[in-house]
């Protein structure tokens, strides 16, 4: 079965320079697992392809049922430089939300 | 260690979460219960710049002129209920920013009842060239370039100061501090080792200090403010309470706001401010230590009250970041409203016979960006997916270019208007006129070796 993230977390975004951050954050702790599996770094620099030029690191914060993403290149420079309505990221986060993940079970 | 002087619990009110929050914030913040401290920060990185071109046409400028207002209004509570307030509102003319603080007391008949700290040493700007030579080549964290090759386009340099001058400047008797680029962090963390008596190598209380800082920095981010979980059940956002730290000690802290406002405390509103802006969570690097935020534990304890505990940190690192401004060029951005039918087609047939127009005229940019508002602003192509366009009522054409070569710039600002009557159909939305090409101000980080850079702290006498 596949669910939106939208459906299982949320997050807030932010940037530094021309790197923008999301923070994911699962709604219930059953689900930060299935974070931690099918959200990848990888999988993030697929979902993103096109929007940012650099690489996506991945952190885990367990703690926090949290995963922190940093898209590096993603800001047109960033800040000042930046064109980009969202030049300072903010709203990255949500983009992210659009991806469907498999969390298994039947359809 | 706790000695009979330090107190059980010390509240730290955020205020501001930057220069043009909420006005209302910070009087709501000492009136509204009981607070020890106020903490408000007003410095972005490219603020400083701003200031620093004020104080070189008038040597009495260069600071957040906003705080003087604030401080009108707040003092008369401030000093009747011994509340000490801290903020980075000097920009790059602290003392000038005291002097207009006393004043203020004085107007208000506070004269003699009002201490005013003041931090320097973080202005780095007319030191550049002797660093420079002296081999600290000030590299571009992100690029790796050394500052030289940017040296004749610089406008200001900081260098981010700890908590320690803060802890100073209270210990000396100060109740109001006005720090130049202090850490957000640093003027919650500050009063904390001062009320509590933390030794500046207590690591894992430094590091509480520091998420505290961190949470409440951006003001009601942390209460209820730009929060996404649950957002439509969030009570009462236009009363909102400004976060509150209620700190103990060990290093625990409760995450609380005033009764009787409006916003929200709870574990997922705690967390997405935890995780804004956030790089590696296990180093989060400040001059007075790092904090492993992969260690903070957070628990619902009451209505609005979370509790946060369980902090390590690992000692500071012997660089100080230094927040570097530099002339960079110049840009500008067109819009224009296409409308239903075919609303996104005409904004894309007008984006690609303004750049055939450009390419035509021989005007060449360091970047061009087109963004489709209504349809992929934000979001790219992940927003069109699926999506019928053509139902789309109505997208703004978002243009914009960037090059060091001005004329360029305003010459392309002169493409925009011709389009509503030789472009297109449906077109409206240019009340706003021909924009004008701004100039840009970049950012440059860079670290520095701790032992070039002396905070000083005086105490004044309002």
């Amino acid at each position: 079965m596949k669910k939106r993230l939208l459906d299982i977390a949320h997050a807030r975004s932010g940037d530094k320079g021309d790197t923008a951050n999301i923070g994911l954050i699962a709604k219930h702790p059953k689900y930060y697992p299935l974070l931690v599996k099918r959200v990848t770094a990888a999988r993030v620099a697929r979902h993103f392809k096109g929007m940012i030029n650099g690489p996506v690191e991945r952190f885990e914060l367990p703690n926090l049922r949290a995963l922190n993403f940093l898209l590096h290149g993603a800001l047109d420079g960033g800040g000042t430089i930046s064109l980009k309505t969202d030049a300072q990221g903010k709203v990255f986060s949500t983009a992210l939300l659009r991806m469907e993940i498999d969390v298994g079970g039947r359809r | 260690m706790r000695s009979a002087n330090h107190p059980a619990t010390v509240r730290v009110a955020g205020g501001q979460g930057f220069w043009g929050d909420w006005l209302e914030a910070p009087y709501r913040q000492v009136t509204g219960g009981p607070v020890e401290y106020l903490m408000m920060d007003y410095l972005a990185e490219v603020t400083m710049s701003i200031l620093q071109k004020q104080k070189s046409r008038d040597a009495s400028r260069g600071y957040a002129t906003d705080f003087i207002t604030q401080m009108e209004r707040i003092l008369p509570t401030v000093v009747e209920r011994g509340i000490k307030v801290t903020a980075n509102a000097g920009g790059v003319n602290p003392r000038a920013c005291a002097m207009a603080v006393a004043d203020v007391a004085r107007k208000l008949g506070l004269g003699g009842k009002l201490k005013i700290g003041v931090v320097t040493g973080d202005d780095l700007l007319g030191r550049l060239d002797g660093l420079i030579a002296r081999g600290h080549d000030l590299k571009n964290l992100d690029t790796g370039r050394p500052l030289h090759d940017v040296r004749d386009r610089v406008l200001s340099a900081n260098a981010y100061l700890g908590a320690a001058p803060v802890v100073e400047a209270l210990q000396r008797g100060a109740q109001v501090v006005i720090t130049g680029r202090v850490t957000d962090t640093g003027l919650t963390l500050g009063p904390l080792m001062h009320a509590f008596g933390w030794a500046v190598d207590a690591w894992d209380r430094i590091a509480a200090g520091t998420v505290a800082g961190h949470i409440i920095e951006c003001g009601a981010q942390a209460s209820g403010g730009n929060c996404l979980s649950n957002w439509k059940t969030i009570p009462d956002l236009a009363n909102v309470g400004y976060p509150i730290v209620e700190a103990h000690a060990d290093g625990t802290f409760d995450l609380v706001k005033h009764p009787k406002t409006g916003g929200r405390i709870d574990v997922a509103g705690v967390t997405e401010q935890l995780v804004y802006e956030m790089g590696d969570p296990r180093a989060y690097i400040t001059p007075d230590g790092v904090a492993d935020f992969t260690t903070i534990q957070l628990d619902q304890t009451g209505k609005d009250r979370v509790r946060v505990s369980g902090i390590k940190g690992k000692p500071a690192t012997d660089k100080l970041k230094v927040s570097i401004a530099y002339f960079y060029g110049y840009k500008a951005v067109g819009t224009l409203v296409y409308v239903w039918p075919d609303a996104l087609e005409k904004a894309k047939a007008a984006d690609r016979i303004l750049r055939q127009r450009l390419q035509d005229l021989g005007l060449a940019f360091e970047a061009i960006h087109t963004e489709f508002v209504g349809a992929n602003a934000t979001h790219g192509p992940l927003a069109l997916k699926g999506l019928d366009t053509t139902a789309i009522p109505e997208v703004q054409l978002r243009i914009g270019v960037r090059s060091p070569d001005k004329e360029r710039v305003d010459r392309f600002t002169r493409e925009i208007a011709p389009l509503i009557l030789n472009g297109p159909p449906s077109v409206t939305g240019f009340a706003g006129g021909r924009p004008k090409p701004e100039e840009i101000v970049a950012y440059w980080p860079a670290l520095i070796d701790k032992q070039m850079v002396k905070p000083m702290v005086e105490v004044v006498d309002a």
